[in-house]
């Protein structure tokens, strides 16, 4: 008798998206239907977290607006994007985020803030922010929570979802959660494994390469200047594939794509840091 | 009590020359002539078979085909082999004995949607970690794991059942388990009738392997071994995974295949799911024996004895392949040794510090007329050469491809430069060919790649084309218009035995003990193995920092420990047969009295193959890296 399900092909379900009928297959989400929709605790190969609120939709019939990464498709539904009920929530959403935490290091945001008319100064200079030192205590990472809005992604990533390894989850309660080891140890006392996995994930920069936290401090890192080479990792034989981001002939980053079949965008400690001998002068 | 931290590699950048004794840099013209004269030398007194070639499993496919063909084209032997001869040579001789095929039977997607998995000999959450991920969803999904290992693995932490067996005691588990699902009636009698044969020679001959005496022999308890018998039989999909715990052992050709045979008798194998699997560690050695880079096979895997095979290659080589197989890694050490060798072209292998018992690898390449190293460091082995070339990172400085452990053949692209001085190996192989009258030019890899897929079936349908927009595709793949199923051996299943080719063949296997034993003077068991963060010969990953990394130690069980008068960082002596090495204690509480741990990745700090044992297998020439006898002394007078 098996254990594993391992599934039956799925249907296809039609349903309204902004007045155009759309096909989707059966079980998917109404942001896998949209195109370029603003969101920061998606993750393409996580659950959803819906976390950040950004992405809310109007269904028609639901009483209160729903999270287009997580609500699925269902036959006849009727969706609008972009509504004057969806922009005021993003606005209100973006201006609390912003002001909360710095974003300046997360992509797109402020195109999203700019096109809805997010002001995140306007609850004055004295509203509570988490504001914190940089944690700068590994040779490889740095976590940087003043950035952090607390959408799950990284414990996910670290948890049962990819890296099974548990070292970081939620602690505290209302505006003092924040995401911490096991009794706020250090990285190299606590479980890490430093692959570097929620990095990965992390929608906000929050969670930085200590190659690229020290590029960015000395005014050195140029993303307009890297390229991006998906090669295959040079240890062991799964074959991982590792995305290279090379700024004047020389590594700063890697990535792994997410859409790969061996990574899903996951990584060990050897893929994600191991390249510093080839360039070892 | 601190480390001996070395500094890490740096970079080549100028060839080098031996002369008076001493490396000197040389200009790139005389460096590849004097490479290629010696060749010369050496071939016109001792014949083609006086040359050998250590090709690298590191380097691209396309690399891997070149080497293999100047081997057997330009200088006309098939002495070319591969540090698979230290790992996983015995999983290809143990399945192509079998199925006709030395690769993994299925996709990683299949582990994913398995049962029942069984992980055997490997430590995968910290050597193949992203392979884990794979058991893992498995694992949360509902399937059971099983892991067979001597030592309470960080992987064996994640097992629903964990079964200890002693080390080197791989065959009795094996056919303990065989014996009682035959007679349990859970064997896959209309499989065995129609996909095997020999099953009734098997199954007298694993008779006496019942459960009290494999747990005698193997430490393992009775119940386990029924447990996992029974589980594997009923499992719908169940997945056999192994590493080195079973391959690097003096029968580890007989290893696998009583793990094959355990596959035959259930049917597991040849279906969606259900498969063998062994996991690869290097980056592209599934890809270098693929590509020919092994004494006996040509690329494609085609057996280098078949006439109609060898014409085919000669009428695009222009060459004459010689008759019968070369000799692999493991007989060409022995050759040098006995004079018949007498110049070797080592390409990005470091066989010094990986070969077992290494003093004694030390010497016999001290013995050679010629010794050429092409490599990005100047390693311990390159430190021996006559002319050492400077080349390039095949990962991330060349185009290419690597075929991985699911038999995923994927593209390898060019992210930076190589340092100014150092060229691209397919580059240098056919500088050497030109010198030795092989106009040999090639516009890229991509050209080699198509030379090479005209030749090979089982590749021919992989244009790089093809290869990007598929992520990647797993051989064999005969044509560009279609994709196989993702796993092997269907064939086994049909009913027309013409589809159904030649039967697998049960193994009859006999269990044969490890070497090195155990005696009053060398009373411990030492096994070696990996960690998360470093890897083989600590060449490249000593190239970054990591806060996890903390040497090499000598990891014993709390109770040895105890009864040595030894404690946690105390440097001890260890010695062997063969040598003695100094290293720190580590206590580790997943060890069991009596077995010991150690890695390979620090030989500049601690070089543990000074204590390994050399005896390899018969038919794979692989050494028995996993099972030393040795003794740990206290160190006095310090």
């Amino acid at each position: 008798m098996t254990i594993v399900d391992i599934g039956l092909p799925r249907r296809l379900v039609e349903f309204t998206l902004d007045g155009e009928q759309v096909t989707v297959p059966e079980g998917a989400t109404i942001l896998s239907a949209c195109k370029d929709m603003p969101t920061l605790c998606y993750g393409d190969t996580l659950e959803p977290a819906n976390a950040c609120r950004v992405c809310m939709v109007e269904v028609e019939g639901s009483r209160t607006l729903v999270p287009s990464c997580s609500r699925k498709v269902e036959p006849g539904m009727v969706v609008n994007t972009d509504t004057e009920r969806t922009r005021h929530s993003r606005r209100l959403v973006l201006e609390l985020l912003g002001s909360a935490t710095d974003l300046s290091t997360t992509p797109q945001v402020a195109d999203w803030m700019a096109d809805v008319g997010a002001d995140p100064a306007r609850f004055g200079p004295d509203a509570a922010t988490v504001a914190q030192p940089a944690k700068v205590d590994n040779v490889l990472y740095v976590r940087d929570y003043s950035k952090c809005i607390m959408c799950y992604k990284c414990v996910d990533a670290c948890g049962d979802q990819w890296q099974n390894t548990f070292a970081i989850a939620v602690a505290g309660r209302g505006f003092d959660a924040h995401i911490s080891t096991e009794f706020s140890a250090p990285l190299p006392d606590s479980a890490c494994v430093y692959c570097g996995n929620c990095i990965e994930v992390c929608p906000t920069g929050a969670l930085s390469f200590r190659r690229e936290y020290d590029k960015r401090a000395e005014g050195t890192w140029d993303e307009s200047a890297q390229s991006a080479t998906t090669t295959v990792c040079t240890f062991c034989g799964v074959g991982c594939n590792l995305t290279l981001h090379v700024q004047d002939n020389e590594i700063v980053k890697v990535t792994s794509p997410h859409e790969s079949s061996v990574t899903h965008g996951n990584l060990c400690i050897k893929g994600r840091f191991g390249w510093q001998h080839v360039q070892n002068p | 009590m601190g480390r001996r931290k070395r500094e890490p590699y740096v970079r080549l950048t100028q060839p080098l020359v031996r002369e008076a004794g001493i490396l000197r840099p040389a200009s790139w013209d005389e460096a590849l002539d004097r490479a290629a004269e010696g060749f010369r030398r050496n071939i016109e007194a001792g014949g083609p078979d006086a040359f050998g070639m250590f090709s690298c499993a590191r380097a691209t496919n396309e690399m891997n085909y070149v080497a293999q063909k100047f081997t057997r084209a330009v200088i006309g032997t098939n002495n070319v082999d591969s540090c698979n001869r230290t790992c996983h040579a015995p999983s290809v001789a143990g399945l192509a004995k079998v199925f006709d095929s030395g690769g993994g039977t299925s996709s990683y997607q299949e582990i994913e949607d398995a049962d029942l998995i069984v992980l055997w000999g490997s430590n995968a959450r910290e050597a193949h970690p992203i392979f884990f991920q794979h058991v893992l969803k498995a694992v949360n999904k509902g399937a059971k794991l099983y892991v067979v290992d001597p030592r309470l693995t960080s992987t064996a932490k994640w097992a629903h059942k964990w079964l200890r067996l002693n080390v080197g005691t791989d065959i009795p588990l094996a056919n303990a388990i065989a014996r009682e699902i035959i007679h349990s009636g859970l064997a896959n009698r209309s499989f065995i009738e129609r996909g095997t044969e020999g099953f009734e020679e098997f199954a007298a001959s694993v008779e006496e392997w019942t459960l009290p005496v494999a747990e005698l022999e193997t430490g393992v308890p009775a119940e386990l071994i029924r447990e996992l018998a029974h589980a594997y039989a009923r499992a719908d999909r169940a997945q056999m995974s192994w590493t080195l715990g079973i391959t690097e052992h003096h029968n580890g050709t007989d290893n696998v295949l009583s793990l094959i045979n355990l596959s035959l008798l259930a049917g597991q194998v040849g279906r969606y799911g259900a498969g063998l699997n062994p996991l690869r560690g290097q980056n592209n050695v599934q890809g270098g024996g693929d590509m020919g880079a092994i004494p006996d096979r040509l690329p494609g895997f085609q057996d280098v004895e078949d006439p109609a095979v060898r014409r085919a290659f000669d009428a695009v080589w222009g060459s004459s392949i010689q008759p019968r197989k070369g000799w692999n890694l493991t007989q060409m050490l022995e050759a040098m040794e006995r004079g018949d060798m007498t110049t070797v072209y080592i390409i990005g292998e470091n066989p010094v510090q990986s070969e077992a018992d290494c003093e004694h690898t030390i010497k016999r390449l001290s013995n050679l007329d010629h010794v050429v190293v092409q490599d990005i460091f100047l390693t311990k082995t390159a430190q021996l050469a006559h002319v050492v070339l400077p080349a390039s990172a095949a990962w991330c400085e060349t185009d290419g491809t690597f075929t991985n452990s699911e038999r995923r053949v994927q593209r390898v692209r060019k992210a930076v430069n190589a340092p100014d001085g150092a060229r691209d190996d397919i580059e240098l192989l056919c500088e050497l060919a030109r010198r030795l009258g092989h106009d040999w030019h090639y516009d890229g890899a991509e050209q080699v790649w198509d030379e090479m897929r005209a030749l090979s079936p089982m590749h021919r349908g992989m244009s790089y084309a093809r290869l990007a927009d598929l992520g990647g595709i797993q051989w064999p793949c005969p044509d560009e218009d279609s994709l196989e199923p993702s796993f092997l051996h269907a064939r086994l299943w049909e009913t027309d035995p013409v589809k159904r080719g030649r039967p697998a063949p049960f193994s009859v296997l006999r269990h044969s003990p490890p070497v090195d034993e155990l005696s009053t003077e060398f009373p411990l068991r030492l096994t070696t193995g990996r960690r998360l963060d470093s890897y083989n010969t600590g060449v490249q990953s000593g190239g970054f920092e990591s806060p996890m990394r903390r040497g090499e130690t000598l990891d014993l069980c709390p109770q040895d420990a105890l009864d040595l008068g030894v404690v946690a960082d105390e440097m001890v002596q260890v010695s062997s047969r063969r040598g003695a090495i100094v290293a720190p204690v580590r206590i580790d509480e997943g060890l069991r009295p009596g077995l010991a741990f150690m890695t390979f990745h620090f030989p500049d700090e601690v070089d543990v193959n000074v204590i390994t044992i050399e005896a390899t297998d018969p038919v794979a020439g692989t050494a028995e890296y996993k099972a030393a006898a040795i003794r740990v002394d206290k160190l006095v007078n310090l």
